[in-house]
């Protein structure tokens, strides 16, 4: 191994908004001074306001009243309409095995990358100053100034160790799996968990396309690897069950 | 903070090198061998200059087009939004919101674009995993930041990332 060259100081953050540790790193000019916490509490703000609407767990969220039928979908606010669409063309794109309608509303898979993306707009204002922003293994970075970000793929099989670094200079990485949540992801044509692939790891240029990815291409199962190979503007890594691992991308 | 209603959703193009603008050319350029040139009418009260804008670390990007414009004025100081007509590509319709300041562009956003089988986001497509099966306490391989399977604010505290961000704080 080369040297490393003098690194720079990274400063770190971390709060639990909706169930989740948000980490944030920042490098640059604004690391530790009043700017820096002035967006980080807008970072939270964005995505505390985020989880007001679309959680599916508070009663008295918009999400919540919908599902009731308190609430047409024609009278939600704008971003319910947003974060729909943008279910609508994932599920379009994987002829169905990923849907927000399964068997009732619930855009959980698509609102987290959604969210982190536009949250992290406070710290694309922040000048001089290098972000990565993480929800619970997602995230957003963005290193205009130093060296890429380099991020670490978690191996499923053994949370300790890494399988793989991906250099990040502004772009996004979300991985989907089983590894904490238990089998939460299923196919939503046929409601089974997918058992055949242990995790998938996405890099692309944002993060709502990222999340949405990843747990679109988990949900198709053994034909992971193979769709986001066809998904333009990705690369990534799929972990299978067996523990072997498929790279995509050039 | 950006203003709400800019962001949301669209993509955002960096743009250097503009001065006056009331007719705008974009580039995107695909990872499928051909760059292709998408002419974004954006017809504002106008000059008659040209804009020549580039998409960011493309791979390829080459020749310009214009959109004319009616007008004859030499600058414009038109301050606001336009957004230009839709543009069918190969890829499908794609449509861009131009924002100007004082005649300025200060932002591009994508409204409306193919679904994304179709269009080449550039950048992070090279950003592509490399294997190294390490743990993070060797050191050989610095790690900013840990990407796994959702953390849950339980699972956080064993995390690799966790690991991380106390070492930050310390």
């Amino acid at each position: 191994m080369t040297a490393a060259l003098a690194p720079v100081p990274v400063a770190r953050r971390v709060e639990h908004v909706m169930g989740m540790p948000i980490s944030l790193a920042l490098r640059g000019r604004h690391t530790d001074d009043d700017e820096a916490g002035a967006a980080w509490a807008a970072v939270l703000a964005s995505l505390r306001e985020t989880d007001r609407v679309f959680s599916t767990y508070r009663p008295d969220s918009v999400v919540s009243a919908i599902r009731r039928g308190e609430l047409a979908l024609a009278d939600a606010p704008d971003e319910v309409g947003e974060v729909l669409a943008i279910g609508a063309r994932a599920e379009r794109a994987t002829d169905g095995a990923f849907s927000v309608w399964r068997p009732e509303l619930d855009p959980s898979g698509v609102v987290k990358g959604w969210a982190v993306e536009r949250a992290a707009a406070a710290l694309r204002a922040l000048p001089g100053t290098d972000f990565c922003l993480s929800a619970g293994g997602d995230m957003v970075c963005r290193a205009t100034h130093g060296e890429p970000w380099r991020v670490g793929i978690e191996d499923p099989h053994d949370p300790t160790r890494v399988l793989a670094v991906v250099e990040i200079r502004d772009g996004a990485v979300a991985t989907s799996g089983t590894a904490h949540r238990g089998a939460h992801l299923v196919d939503a044509r046929t409601g089974a968990a997918p058992d055949t692939v242990a995790q998938v790891t996405v890099v692309a240029r944002s993060l709502t396309d990222a999340d949405v990815d990843a747990t679109a291409a988990y949900a198709l199962g053994v034909k992971a690897a193979e769709w986001l190979g066809h998904r333009v503007g990705r690369s990534g890594l799929v972990v299978w069950a067996d523990g072997t691992t498929t790279t995509v991308g050039r | 903070m950006l203003p709400a209603g800019l962001d949301r959703g669209a993509r955002r193009i960096a743009l250097w090198g503009l001065t006056t603008v009331s007719t705008l050319v974009l580039l995107f350029s695909y990872r499928t061998s051909t760059s292709s040139v998408l002419p974004a009418a954006a017809g504002t009260p106008s000059t008659g200059t040209t804009g020549t804008s580039a998409a960011p670390s493309t791979t390829s990007s080459s020749g310009s087009t214009t959109s004319t414009s009616t007008a004859k004025s030499s600058t414009s100081t038109y301050t606001g939004t336009v957004t230009g007509t839709a543009a069918d590509t190969r890829w499908g319709p794609v449509q861009v919101k131009v924002t100007l300041a004082s005649g300025k562009i200060t932002a591009v956003d994508v409204v409306q674009e193919p679904d994304s089988n179709g269009r080449d986001r550039e950048i992070n497509a090279d950003a592509v995993p490399q294997l190294v099966q390490e743990t993070l306490q060797a050191q050989s391989a610095r790690i900013d930041m840990v990407s796994g399977a959702t953390y849950t604010s339980d699972g956080y505290v064993q995390s690799l990332q966790s690991a991380l961000d106390q070492a930050g704080v310390a």
